[in-house]
């Protein structure tokens, strides 16, 4: 699968410009491309139902960031932060890399499953019964509306409280400004 | 080989994080390890050859059953991308009434922040 190199090296470059550019519409812009390039890597790892909710929370999540960007000063930012915090990010970066590959050593290979080792995970389950269970054709929505549709419901949730803890946080900036054009 | 790309992406964005000053790369940088993190729980449930799973009309079950990919990192991930979304949601707001308090994205000149 080369093409999956390719697609995340050009990943990994879309996220370096992201954060390196002064602009911050054009690293909003980047991190666009770099959230389109992963729900084509998705295409490619046989996941077409995550590639399709990829490309629209993209667009929404550009939305917002440039919402909340646009007409906004780019605030000059001075030089980096200390030395003394860089030097520890950086080792602390380091370390956290180290340990990760180490952890890689203990994970199947790449492209053999859990699902072909073991015949009797979960997964298998769902692949074998879904259609008689569920009357479903597709398996990842029997299993998000039928085998696990209390998570769902817990995502919804989720996503209610979040929706409704960001509009909190925008209304009472609108409530004050109403307070003080009254006093005016 | 390609884990490792992977945690190198997932290390951009914690870079990011530690490092940037200005909150919005500090956000770009979340976004970015979400994307790292969703990538490679599809990458543990990849077979190689593997086929979509979905059952087209006419197929047969037991090739079906050791052919497709494995679907219950993807029902997840797909619950994972779309409360991404909502988290995106609030943390953006914060940082609107961040710069509306302060007049500036630069963290280390919203010293007001303490008490």
């Amino acid at each position: 699968m080369e093409i999956l190199f390719v697609l995340l090296i050009l990943m990994i470059v879309g996220s370096i410009i992201a954060l390196e550019t002064k602009d911050l519409l054009a690293a909003v812009i980047s991190v666009g491309t770099v959230g389109l390039t992963c729900s084509v890597a998705f295409l490619f790892l046989a996941a077409p139902d995550i590639a399709i909710v990829q490309v629209v929370v993209e667009v929404l999540v550009l939305v917002i960031l440039i919402r909340a960007t646009i007409n906004r000063d780019t605030t000059a930012i001075s030089g980096d932060r200390e030395f003394f915090g860089m030097a520890v990010s950086i080792v602390l970066l380091f370390v956290i890399f180290i340990f990760g590959i180490k952890v890689f050593n203990d994970l199947p290979q790449f492209g053999q499953p859990i699902i072909a080792l073991f015949s009797d995970a979960p997964s298998n389950t769902y692949i074998s019964r879904g259609l008689k269970d569920t009357g479903a054709a597709n398996i990842v929505s029997s299993v998000i509306l039928d085998y696990r549709a209390y998570d769902t419901l817990g995502e919804a949730t989720v996503l209610f409280t979040a929706i409704l803890g960001a509009l909190a946080i925008l209304r009472s900036k609108a409530r004050k400004k109403q307070k003080e054009t009254g006093n005016k | 080989m390609i884990y490792t790309l992977c945690l190198v992406l997932f290390m951009v964005g914690l870079y990011g994080v530690l490092v940037k000053k200005n909150i919005i790369k500090i956000v770009l940088g979340l976004i970015i390890m979400e994307y790292a993190v969703n990538l490679f729980l599809i990458f543990l449930g990849y077979r190689i050859g593997g086929v979509a799973p979905i059952i087209t009309r006419g197929a047969d079950l037991v090739e079906f059953t050791k052919n497709s990919v494995d679907p219950l990192p993807q029902a997840l991930v797909l619950t994972s991308i779309v409360i991404s979304l909502g988290v995106i949601a609030l943390m953006v707001a914060l940082c609107i009434r961040l710069y509306e308090r302060y007049g500036t994205f630069d963290i280390t000149e919203m010293r007001r922040l303490k008490g």
